[in-house]
C-alpha cells in the first residue's frame, strides 16, 4: 500500500479504497518502525492526524482540494512550519517554533496534504552526507535492503551489521530516506549545490531541482540566496510533476520569483525521440568517477541514440572553475545569512553576557557546528549551453558508501568532491533532475542526471519520465528492516510487505 | 517624488546592497541599503534665512543633495546604565526609509536649521513624510568639521540624537566651537560619532560605534535591481499599477514651498517674511486666503490680523490652525465691520477676545451686545470731548504750549470713556478744533 506512487494512492483515496486517516496512521506507524534510520527530527503526529481527519471529511463531502488531498508528505527541517519546531539540525535553532509557514508548505497544506513531520539534514544544509546535524546522521534505507545485504554477505568480512550502514548523501538525506523507505509519498528538500539530487541518487529516488525563480523561497531558511531552491523528492517522475504543479508560481513575498504565470502540466508517456538532442559534456568525466557510473552513463546515451535521438558530445569549458566559484559565492552568502543568528531574537543564546560582543561570539560558537563555522568571503558567474535540449550527466561519483568511510574525510572535502556534477546547475539556475537508473555491483542505487533549459521543466520531466520507463529501476526490498530486531506489529508487517 | 522635487537625476536602475555589522538593534546582522547605485543623485535644495544685524534681510542659499537612497531602519537601543543592560525595541527594524544625503555646503547651525526646515516643508507638501523631528518622522544627523579658508575640509564628526531644528542649530554651533578650541589647543579632531545632550547643550562621544568598520558590502541577493520607467521606456504591455513612471509623477508634483511663497507675495502684496510664516504654520495659508476671499479689507492689512492676533492667540494656547475657535468666516465678518467703519480697531480687538470664547455668537451680535459700535452722533462725541477737555486743563495747557504728543493722551481718555467706541481720527479733529478755539 505504501509502496505505490502518489498518483496511485491519490486514485485509491478518491475511489475510497483507503481513507486519509488510515493512510496517515500507517505512515506514522512505519515512521516509528523505521526510527533507526533517523530520517525525521520531528514527527507531527497530532497535527497530521487532524489534517487527515479534515481530509477525510472533504472526501466524504466530495469536496477535495486537489490531487494532494490526504497525501502524507514530509518537509526538510530548514523550511519554516507554523507551530512545528524548525531546527535546521542546529543548536542555534533548537526549540525554535516559527510563527508562519513557508510558502511551499502553505501550498502543500492548502491542497490538503498531510504533513507528517520535519526531516533530518546536515546542519543548516551544509554538507553532502546528512551526517553533520546535531540530531545525528541519517541512515540510507538501502543499508537494510535485500539487494545490498545479499551482495555484502558475499563480499565483506562480517562485522556487526549495525555499524556498517550507509550514508544517504546530503544535505536533504532525511527527505530522501523518508521517501525511499515508504514513510511518505513526497518530500521537500532544498538544493543549493546538489542537496536534493545527491541524496536522491544515493537513495534510489527521483530528485528534482527546479529552475531558480520558479518556486518561492519564502520560509526556506536561506543558505545561498542566489542559488537555493526548494527541491522535490518522489518515487517517480510523474509524482514530481504533480508536486511541481502545486508549488510553482510567483510569490509576492519572494522578489526573486518570476512574474510569468505557471501552467501545471501532465506528462505524456511517449516522446518522439527523433526530435530530441542530448548533450554529453566531456568535462564531466571527472577523476573519481566510478567505472560503473561511466558504464551506466554510456548505456543511457546509447538508449537515447537507439531510440532515434541525436546524442552529441559537448564541451562546457568553465566546468572546473565552476566549483571553485561556487564555493566562494556560497561561503560569502552564507556568512551574510548566518549573521542574523545572534541569539537575541530567537534560538540559542549563550549565558555569557558580560558584553554584547562576548555574547555574540559565545552564542555563535555554541550554536554552530564546526562545518558551519568553517565557511566565509564574495563574486558572480554563469554557465550556459546552446542548441541542446537536455544534458545527460552522472549525478554522483559512485554509489553510496558506509558512514565509517564517509567520515574519514572532512565535510568540506566531501562537499567539494560530491558537488561536482550538481553545483553547475545551481550556478546557472537551471532545472535538473536525477533519475534512479540501475543498481551497482554492491546492489546500491546509481542515478543519472538530466539538466534542462531554464523554465523548461515540462520538457525536462518528459525526457526523464521516458528514461525512467526504459530503465525500470527495481523497487527497494526492505525485508532487512524486519530482521533488525525492532518492534513491529505482526499484522502491520503483513500489510506492508504483502 | 522627493528626488524630482530636489532637482535630482533619477537612476532608472538602482541596486540594493547589504551592509554588515553586528549591533543589537540590527537583528539580521546587516542593513539593506543602496550603496553602489542609489535611486536619485545630484540634486539641490534652496532655502532662505534672515541675515544682518536686525535679521531683517532675507537671503537665499543652496545646498547640494548628494543622493537619496532607500534603506532599512534599525531598531532602537535604550541603554540602562543602572542595570548594565541594553533594551532593544525592534518595532521599527526593517521598515523602509529614505535617506537624503547633503553635501557639506553649509557653514553654521542656522543655515543647517533653515535647510532642514525647508526640507520639512518640501516633504510635507509632497506628502512623502510629515517630517516632524520630535516624533522621529525625520531624523537628522549632522556631520561637522572645521578648516582654515583655502585648506581642505577637516576631519568630521557625526552628531546624532537631535530632536528639533532648533537643537540642530545649537548642536552644530557647539560642535564647531568645540572643534576649534580643540585644534587651537594643539589637539586633533577624532573621526567619531557624538551624541547631542540637549539638557547640557553639548556633544559627547558615543561609546559604541567607534573606529572604522569594514562593512563587507555585498549585493542583496533577494532584491533584484529596482527599475523605474519614463514614458519613453515604458513597455507597452506593462500593467500601469505595477510600475513607477517618472514622467507621470513629475506631471503631478504639487507646487513646492518656494513657488507657493512667490505666488503669495505676488498675489497679495505681502512681504516675503510673511509668506514664510504663512507656509510654516500648517493650515495658516489656507486660513489667510479664506479670510481674504470673504472680506473687503486689503490683504496687506489682513495679514497683520492673521500673523499677530490669530497666530499669537493660537501659539499662546498651543492650538493648531485647524483647532482655532475662530473660523475664517467670523474673522472676515469682523474685518468687514472694521473696514466699513462700524467699529474701531480697538473695538475689533475686544470683539475678537469674545470670539475666542467660541460661544457661537457672530461678530455683529457681539458688537450689538456690548454696544461697541462707533459713536455716529457727532454731538454726543462733541460733548464727551468737551468734558475731557474741561477735566484736564493741565494737559490742555501743555498742548497749547506746543507739546502735541499730549493730545494722544486726551484721545486715549476719550476712548476710555467711550469704551473704544470713538473713531480716533474724528476725536482728534474735534479736540484740535476745540483747543484751537
Amino acid at each position: 500500500m505504501l509502496r505505490v506512487s502518489l498518483r496511485e494512492i491519490s486514485a485509491a483515496l478518491k475511489e475510497g479504497r483507503v481513507s486519509p486517516t488510515e493512510l496517515c496512521q500507517r505512515c506514522l506507524s512505519f515512521i516509528k518502525a523505521t526510527k533507526f534510520l533517523n530520517a525525521y527530527i520531528t514527527v507531527a503526529e497530532e497535527t497530521a492526524l487532524k489534517q487527515a481527519e479534515e481530509s477525510e471529511e472533504r472526501y466524504r463531502r466530495g469536496q477535495i482540494l486537489g490531487d494532494l488531498d490526504g497525501i502524507p508528505v514530509a518537509v526538510k527541517d530548514n523550511f519554516s512550519t507554523a507551530g512545528i519546531e524548525t531546527t535546521c539540525a542546529s543548536n542555534m535553532l533548537k526549540g525554535y517554533i516559527p510563527p508562519y509557514n513557508a510558502t511551499v508548505v502553505k501550498k502543500l497544506l492548502d491542497q490538503g496534504a498531510v504533513l507528517l513531520g520535519k526531516t533530518n539534514l546536515d546542519e543548516f544544509a551544509m554538507g553532502s552526507g546528512s551526517t553533520d546535524g546535531i540530531f545525528g546522521p541519517v541512515r540510507n534505507p538501502w543499508s537494510y535492503s535485500k539487494q545490498y545485504r545479499e551482495k555484502s554477505v558475499q563480499n565483506s568480512h562480517t562485522e556487526n551489521e549495525d555499524s556498517n550502514w550507509l550514508v544517504t548523501g546530503g544535505s536533504s538525506g532525511g527527505s530522501a530516506a523518508a521517501v525511499s523507505s515508504f514513510t511518505c509519498f513526497a518530500a521537500l528538500g532544498s538544493d543549493t549545490g546538489g542537496s536534493t539530487r545527491n541524496p536522491a541518487a544515493h537513495c534510489g529516488v527521483v530528485g528534482l531541482k527546479p529552475t531558480y525563480g520558479l518556486i518561492s523561497r519564502h520560509g526556506l531558511i536561506p543558505l545561498v540566496n542566489s542559488m537555493d531552491v526548494a527541491g522535490i523528492l518522489t518515487r517517480c517522475v510523474d509524482d514530481a510533476a504533480i508536486v511541481l504543479g502545486v508549488l510553482a508560481g510567483h510569490d509576492p513575498k519572494d522578489s526573486t520569483t518570476v512574474q510569468d504565470p505557471f501552467k501545471p502540466f501532465e506528462l505524456t508517456s511517449f516522446i518522439d525521440a527523433s526530435k530530441l538532442c542530448i548533450g554529453i559534456p566531456k568535462e564531466y568525466h571527472a577523476p573519481g568517477l566510478s567505472s560503473e557510473t561511466v558504464a551506466l552513463w554510456s548505456k543511457a546515451a546509447d538508449l537515447f541514440e537507439n531510440a532515434g535521438a541525436k546524442v552529441i558530445e559537448v564541451s562546457l569549458p568553465h566546468t572546473r572553475y565552476s566549483i571553485i566559484c561556487y564555493h566562494v559565492l556560497c561561503t560569502a552568502e552564507v556568512a551574510s545569512n548566518m549573521a542574523r543568528f545572534d541569539g537575541l531574537e530567537y534560538g540559542h543564546r549563550s549565558s555569557m553576557d558580560k558584553s554584547t560582543e562576548v555574547m555574540y561570539a559565545a552564542t555563535r560558537r555554541e550554536g554552530f557546528n564546526d562545518v558551519v563555522r568553517g565557511r566565509i568571503l564574495s563574486g558572480n558567474y554563469f554557465l550556459l549551453k546552446h542548441g541542446i535540449d537536455v544534458l545527460l550527466t552522472p549525478t554522483t561519483l559512485s554509489d553510496t558508501i558506509p558512514y565509517v568511510e564517509f567520515i574519514k574525510e572532512d565535510n568540506r572535502t566531501r562537499s567539494a568532491q560530491d558537488d561536482i556534477f550538481t553545483q553547475a546547475a545551481n550556478m546557472a539556475g537551471l532545472p535538473a533532475i536525477t533519475v534512479p537508473t540501475a543498481l551497482s555491483e554492491k546492489g546500491l542505487p546509481i542515478g543519472l542526471q538530466f539538466i534542462g533549459r531554464a523554465f523548461q521543466e515540462q520538457q525536462l520531466l518528459t525526457v526523464a519520465k521516458w528514461f525512467e520507463k526504459q530503465v525500470e529501476f527495481p523497487m527497494i526490498q526492505l525485508h532487512g528492516l524486519m530482521d533488525h530486531g525492532h518492534t513491529v506489529c505482526q499484522h502491520q508487517k503483513s500489510a506492508f510487505f504483502s | 517624488m522627493t528626488g524630482l522635487a530636489l532637482n535630482c537625476s533619477i537612476n532608472k536602475k538602482s541596486l540594493f546592497d547589504r551592509k554588515h555589522y553586528f549591533y543589537a538593534d540590527l537583528p539580521a546582522g546587516y542593513q539593506i541599503t543602496q550603496q553602489r547605485l542609489p535611486v536619485a543623485v545630484n540634486g539641490s535644495l534652496s532655502y532662505s534665512l534672515c541675515v544682518g544685524g536686525k535679521k531683517n534681510q532675507m537671503v537665499t542659499r543652496t545646498v547640494r543633495i548628494k543622493q537619496i537612497q532607500l534603506e532599512q531602519d534599525s531598531g532602537k537601543s535604550l541603554h540602562d546604565d543602572t542595570r548594565s543592560q541594553t533594551l532593544i525595541d525592534l518595532n521599527r527594524a526593517g521598515i523602509g526609509l529614505m535617506e537624503v544625503v547633503m553635501e557639506p555646503d553649509m557653514s553654521s547651525g542656522e543655515e543647517a536649521a533653515a535647510a532642514v526646515r525647508e526640507l520639512q516643508l518640501v516633504l510635507q507638501t509632497l506628502g512623502s513624510s510629515q517630517a516632524i523631528m520630535a516624533e522621529g518622522q525625520l531624523r537628522v544627523d549632522a556631520n561637522v568639521s572645521v578648516h582654515h579658508l583655502g585648506e581642505a575640509l577637516g576631519v568630521r564628526t557625526e552628531v546624532k540624537n537631535i530632536n528639533s531644528a532648533r537643537f540642530l542649530a545649537r548642536a552644530i554651533d557647539y560642535e564647531i566651537q568645540r572643534q576649534i578650541k580643540e585644534l587651537e589647543n594643539g589637539g586633533t579632531v577624532i573621526n567619531e560619532t557624538r551624541a547631542f545632550d540637549y539638557k547640557l547643550g553639548c556633544t559627547i562621544p558615543m561609546r559604541d560605534k567607534e573606529g572604522k568598520q569594514d562593512y563587507r558590502f555585498m549585493p542583496e541577493p533577494n532584491l533584484p535591481p529596482l527599475i523605474l520607467y519614463d514614458t519613453k521606456s515604458l513597455p507597452a504591455n506593462m500593467n500601469h499599477q505595477q510600475v513607477v513612471n517618472i514622467d507621470w509623477i513629475r506631471e503631478r508634483l504639487p507646487d513646492l514651498p518656494s513657488v507657493r511663497r512667490v505666488k503669495l507675495v505676488e498675489q497679495y502684496g505681502i512681504l516675503p517674511e510673511h509668506s514664510f510664516t504663512l507656509l510654516n504654520e500648517d493650515g495658516l495659508m489656507e486660513f489667510f486666503e479664506n479670510v481674504v476671499r470673504q472680506t473687503q479689507m486689503n490683504p496687506k492689512k489682513v495679514i497683520g490680523w492673521i500673523l499677530n492676533d490669530m497666530l499669537g492667540y493660537l501659539k499662546q494656547h498651543n492650538l493648531t490652525v485647524q483647532e482655532s475657535p475662530v473660523s475664517s468666516l467670523f474673522l472676515a465678518d469682523l474685518l468687514n465691520l472694521l473696514e466699513r467703519g462700524t467699529i474701531s480697531s480697538s473695538a475689533a480687538k475686544q470683539v475678537l477676545e469674545e470670539l475666542w470664547k467660541a460661544e457661537g455668537k457672530t461678530p455683529l451680535q457681539i458688537v450689538k451686545e456690548k454696544k461697541l459700535e462707533l459713536i455716529q452722533d457727532q454731538q454726543e462725541l462733541d460733548q464727551i470731548c468737551q468734558a475731557v477737555v474741561e477735566g484736564h486743563q493741565e494737559e490742555v495747557m501743555e498742548i497749547k504750549k506746543g507739546n502735541l504728543k499730549v493730545l494722544n493722551k486726551l484721545i486715549g481718555l476719550v476712548q476710555r470713556t467711550t469704551r473704544g467706541r470713538a473713531d480716533p481720527v474724528l476725536v482728534k479733529q474735534i479736540l484740535e478744533k476745540r483747543l484751537s478755539q
